[in-house]
């Protein structure tokens, strides 16, 4: 490792300001900060630092996601494989998989750090790790045939509207994953919806076996053909048609499991989405006007993006409540919309997308009566006192 | 009627080196310095010259805005340097002692005075800016009548003195007529704060005229700032004192003999320290002598007070005028390769992202690196788990960065300093200088009242 370093050294002065490539310096010191913790040294304040660094904390949210990465590699290539009437084994599936998913993730990765790079040079800031797991998220939650050159569009949309305008990583209200999503959604629809982008290859209708649908479970449900559904169990393990990484409750899971016992995800927006989900499953099971309101609220927990979306998009701190009992209020009001817009808008199949999106706009609202509370709480305080010392 | 309060919130650092209850022979050093960044918001006049002959009393420097409060030479000698920095700062008055003469500011029994005569003699003597007060934590102004004073009875900082064992050491005479002195200056109560986790506190029940309340829970349960925040809240324009407990001697013995003499029991730790102990000297004492021969050969940072708020200081350095502790411990200028990727075996952590978190017992030697950049604030909720009070801290914050007076007020900043602050940054993953942040905060509220 010393040599390295020693190398690092030498190429410094080159990068640094009146250095030869000083327009790179953020890309050096990107790279630089990326292989060595720095030898800065607390100056005032607190002597000693925690280890914890934001490097790490999203370090800890790539690992909790390569579970559903990894089914979903595997998922993608069964999918196509049945498609085309073939039955993989294992590692065949997931190469095929893998290989497929793979182009979408250097493509994301590329054009969003690209972006941060620059953004980082003009701002003569150091460049932040938040892209590191947007960059990981955007592909998962994209259906696997979507072109390229549409996938790029949509990342540097949300990475410069969604989040360099607004002042970069930390600053931004929207999830800037969710954005890439919702992007593609309203700009190119047919991308984004029916039957046919979820499985490989389906699209371009080569070799296809008769019968073979590819329907997801939602679009199943909106088309109200609840008697289709695959099963509890096939859909919780993931064998299902969908976006790349939220097929798997089971993998969700996992990473959910990480997340907590790390303490890098709040449990509590994650708990409030699915209670929020259960308490308007169970409403519209009373009511029960038509078959897919009589679903088991359960059923939703495991169809399209709903694990995926509460574990690993509404607990995005910086578009998220920032405050604890806010955290309850938004993950609740998440779930219950996300239901909501399930069943009862005909026009969107998906509503954990659109629910997110909405209650980031709407969580600092929360926040504010959420501190408000705690203001005046001073204020009263502070009467009383006034009062009796009058007395 | 005493009241137990059981905290939950908070955060132990657990550093190797704590100091073994054992007291070390009096050290009594040649060189002692008095520094003015040690009372923040202060700008000092200064009032001796080089050379100029001084007695343990004699004013070295005052407040300029109130000329009346004093800072005083700990010991008789002669005025070596005043060391300035940027835009000609008064760093640190340097004293050389010779021989042991003090000024005599009269004995005389508290209870027979008046508040008046009280404040005078604190004032004269230089024991003064021993009284801090919040809001803005900073020395308390004489003018002022606050509506109660608190002693806190333990310190809960990292490696912090165990108080308990300097009162065993100590003369509970001057402590007793350092309360009667302070008593005078409140119509209200003087709290003294207990550990509520001890079964050696009979040692205070010799100790009356004051309240006693205990507090238990982790680190900041120590901290003056939330005992005074469960005990007797502050509101807009109420004040309250704050005085250490090892200054409430300094203030018996001013009484009781008539001199400036801020002798204290001080805990030498630190994971480079080798025996850690306890010795005696006076505020402002040169750590020269007391940690020569007892470091580890290195690259080390010397430490007045604690490892979260202490003051750097070189191996030459003194000890700092509200501080009973020094801390040594080795600096971290060294590039980690792959740092944030470490499994973390040995790298202790508030998270639980770092296999350390599985050995719940164990201490560890931490050092002076950053571990990262500094970065916007990113993630939440982590401030107030160590934060045992009912105030938002990353909300407040950012009330300061903005500059936003009415939220700081209204988010309560009138109840903390930067040592209710400093586990959150401590464990910032953003590395943000949040007691600066803070600093700047309580300056600026200030200017904005006055």
């Amino acid at each position: 490792m010393n040599s390295l370093r020693k190398k690092l050294d030498k190429l410094k002065p080159h990068f640094s300001k009146g250095g030869r490539f000083e327009k790179l310096q953020s890309v050096f010191d990107g790279f630089e900060a990326f292989m060595f913790v720095s030898d800065k040294v607390t100056f005032k304040g607190s002597h000693i630092r925690d280890p914890l660094d934001l490097k790490r904390t999203m370090t800890v949210v790539i690992i909790a996601l390569l579970p559903a990465l990894l089914f979903g590699s595997y998922n993608t290539g069964l999918q196509h494989f049945r498609s085309v009437g073939i039955d993989p084994s294992l590692f065949q599936a997931f190469w095929f998989g893998f290989l497929r998913i793979l182009p979408l993730i250097i493509v994301s990765y590329v054009v969003g750090l690209g972006i941060e790079f620059i953004a980082a040079q003009i701002r003569g800031h150091e460049i932040n790790e938040g892209y590191l797991v947007t960059g990981l998220l955007i592909p998962l939650i994209m259906p696997i045939d979507i072109p390229l050159w549409m996938l790029a569009l949509a990342v540097a949309f949300s990475v410069i509207l969604g989040k360099e305008v607004f002042g970069g990583t930390g600053m931004n209200i929207f999830n800037p994953a969710l954005l890439a999503r919702a992007f593609v959604f309203f700009s190119y629809p047919a991308w984004m919806t029916g039957d046919n982008v979820w499985t490989e290859g389906l699209t371009a209708g080569k070799n296809i076996v008769d019968g073979f649908s590819g329907a997801t479970p939602l679009s199943l449900c909106a088309a109200g053909e609840i008697t289709k559904l695959p099963s509890f169990m096939q859909m919780f393990l993931g064998f299902i048609p969908g976006s790349v990484g939220e097929t798997s409750t089971v993998a969700i899971l996992i990473g959910a499991v990480i997340l907590i016992i790390t303490g890098v995800g709040s449990w509590k927006i994650i708990a409030g989405v699915f209670a929020g989900g259960m308490g308007m499953g169970l409403l519209l099971n009373a009511v029960s006007l038509n078959a897919y309101m009589e679903l088991p609220f359960y059923y939703h927990f495991v169809m399209g993006g709903f694990a995926f979306g509460a574990v690993f998009m509404a607990t995005d701190p910086v578009s998220g409540s920032q405050t604890e009992k806010g955290k309850w209020i938004y993950g609740i009001l998440i779930g219950v919309l996300s239901i909501l817009i399930r069943v009862l808008n005909p026009a969107y199949p998906e509503g954990v997308m659109l629910a997110i999106l909405l209650m980031n706009l709407f969580a600092p609202l929360i926040d504010y009566f959420v501190v408000q509370s705690n203001i005046k709480k001073r204020l009263k305080r502070a009467k009383v006192a006034l009062k009796t010392s009058v007395k | 009627m005493s009241r137990s309060i059981k905290l939950k919130k908070g955060f132990d650092i657990r550093l190797e080196g704590i100091a073994e209850k054992k007291l070390g022979a009096t050290v009594d050093p040649v060189m002692f310095g008095v520094r003015p960044t040690d009372f923040p918001g202060l700008i000092p006049k200064l009032e001796v010259k080089p050379d100029s002959e001084v007695l343990a009393g004699t004013p070295l420097f005052c407040d300029k805005l109130h000329p009346e409060i004093q800072f005083t030479s700990p010991v008789s000698g002669r005025v070596i340097s005043v060391e300035r920095g940027e835009r000609r700062k008064m760093l640190e008055v340097t004293v050389e002692k010779n021989g042991t003469r003090y000024i005599d500011f009269g004995k005389a029994e508290p209870d027979k005075l008046t508040a008046g005569q009280i404040i005078n003699q604190l004032l004269n003597s230089g024991l003064w800016p021993a009284i801090r007060q919040r809001p803005y934590h900073i020395v308390a102004d004489p003018n002022d009548k606050p509506k109660s004073i608190f002693i806190s009875g333990f310190d809960t900082a990292p490696l912090a003195p165990d108080y308990n064992f300097i009162l065993e050491n100590s003369s509970l005479a001057l402590f007793r007529t350092g309360i009667r002195a302070l008593s005078k200056l409140t119509s209200g109560l003087v709290n003294l704060v207990l550990n509520g986790n001890r079964k050696d506190n009979q040692i205070f029940d010799a100790i009356e005229g004051v309240e006693k309340s205990y507090f238990s829970g982790p680190h900041p349960a120590g901290n003056a700032g939330v005992h005074i925040h469960h005990l007797d809240p502050l509101n807009k324009g109420e004040i309250v004192w704050i005085v250490n407990l090892q200054d409430v001697f300094s203030i018996g013995r001013l009484f009781e003999e008539g001199i400036y003499k801020p002798e204290r029991i001080v805990a030498l730790t630190g994971s480079e320290v080798i025996k850690p102990q306890y010795y005696r000297m006076l505020s402002g004492s040169a750590v020269t002598q007391v940690v020569a021969g007892k470091i580890n050969p290195g690259n080390q940072r010397y430490i007045s007070g604690n490892v979260l708020t202490g003051t750097k200081i070189g191996p030459e350095g003194f000890l700092g005028y509200y501080d009973s502790q020094i801390t040594v411990i080795p600096e971290g200028n060294y590039y980690e390769f792959f740092g944030w990727a470490d499994p973390g075996i040995s790298k202790f952590s508030f998270s639980r992202t770092f296999l350390s978190s599985l050995f719940p017992r164990r201490s560890y030697k931490l050092d002076t690196n950053m571990h990262g950049g500094e970065r916007a604030f990113v993630v939440t909720g982590q401030y107030e788990k160590v934060i045992p009070m009912d105030i938002f801290p990353m909300q407040l914050l950012k009330a300061i960065i903005a500059e936003d007076i009415d939220n700081m007020e209204n988010l309560g900043i009138y109840e903390v300093a930067e040592e209710d602050f400093a586990l959150c940054e401590f464990i910032c993953p953003s590395k943000i200088e949040i007691q600066s942040e803070l600093r700047k905060g309580l300056d600026l509220m200030r200017k904005e009242m006055s």
